[in-house]
């Protein structure tokens, strides 16, 4: 039970430990709050099972329905990669959509914006827990894309971890605020797709035209460096007008 | 308050828009290679050109908003990214019309400029029904806000990773105005003028319409309060995706809708 109120007691904890040594009594090192925000995001997570088991079981649910949409037994190169990205893409979805719904619904904002801390700590606690969430999703969900519909000895694997990473930052980043932006709408679940895929649409650019050569069969080649500077730029833009943006989403 | 130089503005919008047209069916030699079709490039460029500014502007004035919390600010983010969707519908016929003119497909998706205006238009379509989403005015005004900063940030970025899935694909032979005889250049010029005139003078007459209504809203029910006829009370502006004014329309009289209500709206949430 204690994990269904989120934030309102690990954000509370440090402050009635924590004093800051530079003498600005009520306020928590904004690195504590995010490491107890993040430890609550986990728990919660581990505990009820909500997001990351759902997202896993989509996405290799979408890979089967892709090789009877495509009907083809495996594919490579750009389809490989347009079929990788897109089911990522919506499993990442089902993520962002949960992302924030505990704490809209069972007091969670509130708990948070009584405690005495940045209020940004809780926008970098959500990035890096959705990021987790993506990391967890991709460890299921691309070998099982391999060895589902691409089945191939000579992957770039090294590149392909490097592309996705850069990738999840971003969907993590545009996941985050979008998520933010939603979730106390009346139509969230609507919403929540409704913005984030058309912000999403330079990643997939980015994911897909970086990921397509090293799935290419037999011979993988190297992702081109302008796609990997695009998804990195957009990575670090939209990284920065999140945390801009974010404590305007969390006056009330 | 935004009814001033209007009907100046006005004026002005219709002689531009008038020589522009001149100059476009009567002056420019016609193009080489697309004869008449190339005309509608008038039209089609400055519709993208100022839908694509007035986003940006929708976006600056959210930047005012949330600096200053005024609801004015809000109110011109609102109406700018009002009439940007509605150039950016024409600007999608238009440009629909010209590629099946010029290529035989009503949709190419070779053409950058015209790909990441429709994924720009699709994300500010979610505009309007974010706001109708949320009950609170002064919350919806702060959603709105972000969001309009957001996306103004994404139409440029947008853009550029568009673009380079595409350069070398298909080379560019519209887009840059130095390579066009001069007749054209100027005429183009003109009617860009012409659009953004036309643009401003919509917004205003928006800002202005809207901006009345409120006041005369406001102004009937301090009458009704006064004579106490409660029964024929004026009927309550009902949920919408437009701002409400309050903060504007009624600093007159403000003392007398502070104890109001918010109006009759379903409280769900």
């Amino acid at each position: 039970m204690s994990a269904t109120i989120p934030g309102s007691e690990s954000a509370r904890r440090p402050v009635a430990s924590g004093e800051r040594a530079d003498g600005r009594r009520g306020t928590t090192p904004t690195l504590n709050v995010v490491r107890a925000l993040l430890r609550k995001e986990l728990l919660v997570e581990l505990r009820t099972l909500e997001s990351v088991p759902g997202m896993s079981l989509f996405a290799v649910t979408t890979f089967v329905v892709f090789h009877f949409a495509l009907n083809r037994n495996s594919i490579d190169g750009d389809l490989a990669a347009g079929v990788l990205w897109v089911t990522l893409l919506f499993a990442a979805m089902l993520g962002v959509n949960r992302l924030f719904v505990a704490d809209a619904d069972q007091g969670g904002f509130d708990g948070f914006l009584l405690a005495p801390v940045e209020r940004s700590a809780m926008l970098i606690a959500k990035l890096l827990a959705l990021l987790v969430y993506l990391v967890v999703l991709e460890l299921v969900a691309v070998p099982a894309f391999l060895l589902l519909l691409a089945p191939s000895s000579d992957h770039a694997l090294c590149s392909l971890i490097g592309v996705l990473a850069l990738g999840d930052v971003g969907i993590a980043a545009i996941g985050t605020l979008v998520a933010a932006l939603a979730v106390r709408t009346r139509a969230r679940d609507l919403l929540g797709p409704l913005l984030a895929l058309p912000l999403l649409v330079p990643i997939v650019i980015g994911g897909a035209r970086a990921s397509s050569p090293l799935l290419v069969l037999g011979h993988a080649g190297s992702p081109a460096a302008r796609w990997l500077l695009t998804l990195g730029l957009y990575d670090l833009v939209f990284g920065l007008i999140a945390y801009a943006l974010f404590d305007f989403l969390l006056e009330d | 308050m935004y009814g001033k130089g209007l009907r100046a503005l006005s004026i002005s919008t219709v002689v531009v828009i008038a020589i522009a047209l001149a100059l476009v069916f009567f002056w420019v030699p016609l193009e080489a290679e697309q004869g008449f079709l190339q005309k509608i490039f008038y039209v089609h460029v400055p519709l993208a050109i100022v839908a694509l500014c007035g986003f940006i502007a929708g976006g600056i004035f959210a930047i005012q908003h949330l600096r200053t919390r005024e609801a004015k600010w809000d109110f011109r983010s609102y109406v700018a990214i009002h009439m940007s969707l509605i150039f950016g519908v024409a600007t999608l016929i238009t440009g629909s019309i010209w590629a099946k003119g010029s290529w035989g497909h009503w949709w190419v998706w070779d053409e950058p400029t015209l790909v990441s205006f429709l994924i720009v238009f699709l994300l500010y379509a979610t505009y309007q029904p974010l706001r109708f989403a949320i009950e609170d005015p002064e919350r919806q005004s702060r959603y709105a806000s972000v969001f309009a900063i957001t996306a103004g940030a994404f139409v440029p970025l947008n853009f550029i990773a568009v673009r380079a899935s595409t350069a070398y694909v298909h080379p560019r032979v519209l887009g840059a105005t130095s390579n066009l005889p001069w007749q054209m250049s100027l005429t183009f010029l003109v009617s860009l003028l012409g659009m953004a005139l036309l643009f401003t003078t919509l917004c205003k007459y928006e800002l202005t319409a809207k901006h009345t209504r409120a006041q005369l809203r406001a102004l009937r029910r301090l009458a009704e309060r006064r004579t106490g006829t409660a029964e024929t009370a004026v009927p309550r502006r009902g949920r919408s995706a437009a701002p409400s004014l309050h903060a504007t329309a009624m600093s007159a009289n403000a003392q007398h809708h502070a104890a109001e209500p918010g109006g009759a709206r379903t409280g769900l949430r």
